[in-house]
């Protein structure tokens, strides 16, 4: 299997270098997705299954699917034109920018290859699987997520909801408009992929206490699903109670997270920290609420700003 | 083969560390500041994975390190898009710069 890993780490290697040479941008951003997947193959090699289906749906589908709509926003010239037209390529100040980053790069990098030497491995996967009983699941790294760490879960979300208003703050994005395509194959195929996309969500969702998957990799899926049906020209309209509903989705994981943390508090327990028998139903809860919320806000993240009700 | 994967890390980690610094174009710089998380998120799964036994605490880090990158990302972008739609450049270069 070393020849493998081998193999594995070369094409790493090459797609970063591509994604970050190649001069057309577009070109750039498949190596960049190609990058994605392949980590996800090196993840599971370092027996990381949970990593491997975030990095696969949010790292390389997610990034790739904004980073494709952000091409698409700009003009056609700038997507393909050749960046390395636009710096100058000689004189003494390139060079002299270029050889000090280099120099600096291969310092950090001997600097890094210095700090193996004497590396401390981390040892709490012994600790952790003597408590795994009383987080309420079965998976150890949901019990970090949602149990012991869920403070830091709980900062995760409301991240991703700070860069949801952070978009949308920046101004009004048109709705997409329901539409024909000219070809009926992708509307079609979407119909029909549509509702295994759901379950596929909801299976993540639920195998999330015993096995890899949750909230993550959940609302990455829902997410994907709405981006296609978005892509095939199947949207509704907009109206102000539909605005309503979806600022309270994009909020629910997040409120429901610090509600359950508060009222755990004022029942006595610590925030977040829950009793023993209560466990399971609560992370079940946080999970399922929050799974929905990631998947509206990824969603929003791809739509790019506020969708303005007066265009639709 | 962990060795292999931390050398593998250090790698990517330069790599992506240089065009960070040195390309002009703001999209280019988002994906080296991408591919610089992964690398760091890949040292950290190999520490992990050389534990004994196998520590799921860095890896609970690292998903939660996925998220903030993307919405990281996302914010960038949509700064960015706002960026060409004023100046009509991908860069933070003025052109009489060179």
């Amino acid at each position: 299997m070393a020849v493998f890993d081998l193999i594995l780490g070369l094409l790493l290697v090459v797609l970063v270098w591509k994604s970050l040479s190649v001069s057309d941008l577009f070109g750039a951003v498949i190596s960049f997705m190609a990058f994605g997947l392949l980590m996800a193959v090196a993840w599971v090699r370092l027996e990381a299954p949970d990593i491997a289906l975030a990095e696969a749906a949010i790292g390389s589908g997610l990034t790739g699917a904004l980073l494709f709509s952000t091409l698409g926003r700009l003009p056609h010239s700038e997507a393909r034109q050749p960046v390395v037209s636009r710096t100058v390529r000689n004189g003494p100040g390139y060079w002299m920018t270029t050889g000090f980053w280099w120099v600096l790069a291969i310092l950090l990098s001997i600097a890094f290859l210095f700090s193996l030497l004497d590396l401390q491995t981390p040892g709490l996967g012994g600790l952790l699987q003597e408590r795994l009983p009383e987080s309420g699941v079965l998976n150890p790294v949901t019990a970090v997520l949602l149990n012991f760490r869920s403070l830091d879960t709980v900062m995760e979300i409301a991240v991703l909801l700070l860069a949801v208003v952070v978009a949308w703050s920046m101004g009004t994005v048109v709705w997409p408009v329901k539409r024909t395509l000219p070809s009926p194959l992708l509307p079609g195929f979407v119909r029909l992929l549509t509702p295994f996309f759901l379950l596929v969500s909801f299976s993540l969702l639920w195998r999330g206490s015993h096995a890899p998957g949750g909230a993550f990799p959940s609302g990455a899926v829902l997410a994907a699903a709405g981006i296609l049906l978005l892509l095939a020209g199947k949207t509704t309209r907009i109206c102000p109670r539909f605005m309503f509903w979806l600022r309270w989705i994009l909020a629910v994981g997040l409120l429901v997270f610090v509600f359950a943390g508060v009222s755990l508090m004022v029942a006595g327990y610590g925030f977040l920290v829950y009793p023993e028998q209560w466990a399971g139903a609560l992370i079940l809860l946080i999970e399922v609420s929050a799974g929905v919320s990631i998947g509206a806000m990824l969603m929003a993240l791809y739509i790019g700003g506020e969708p303005d009700i007066h265009s639709a | 083969m962990t060795a292999f994967y931390l050398i593998l890390a250090g790698v990517i980690l330069a790599m992506a560390f240089h065009a960070l610094m040195t390309r002009p174009n703001l999209l280019r710089k988002l994906m080296a500041l991408n591919i610089f998380t992964s690398a760091v998120f890949l040292f950290l799964v190999t520490l992990a994975r050389m534990a004994e036994p196998l520590d799921p605490i860095p890896h609970a880090m690292v998903l939660t390190g996925i998220v903030v990158t993307v919405s990281t990302t996302a914010v960038g972008l949509a700064l960015l898009v706002r960026l060409y739609r004023r100046s009509g450049s991908l860069t933070l270069q003025s052109t009489d710069d060179d």
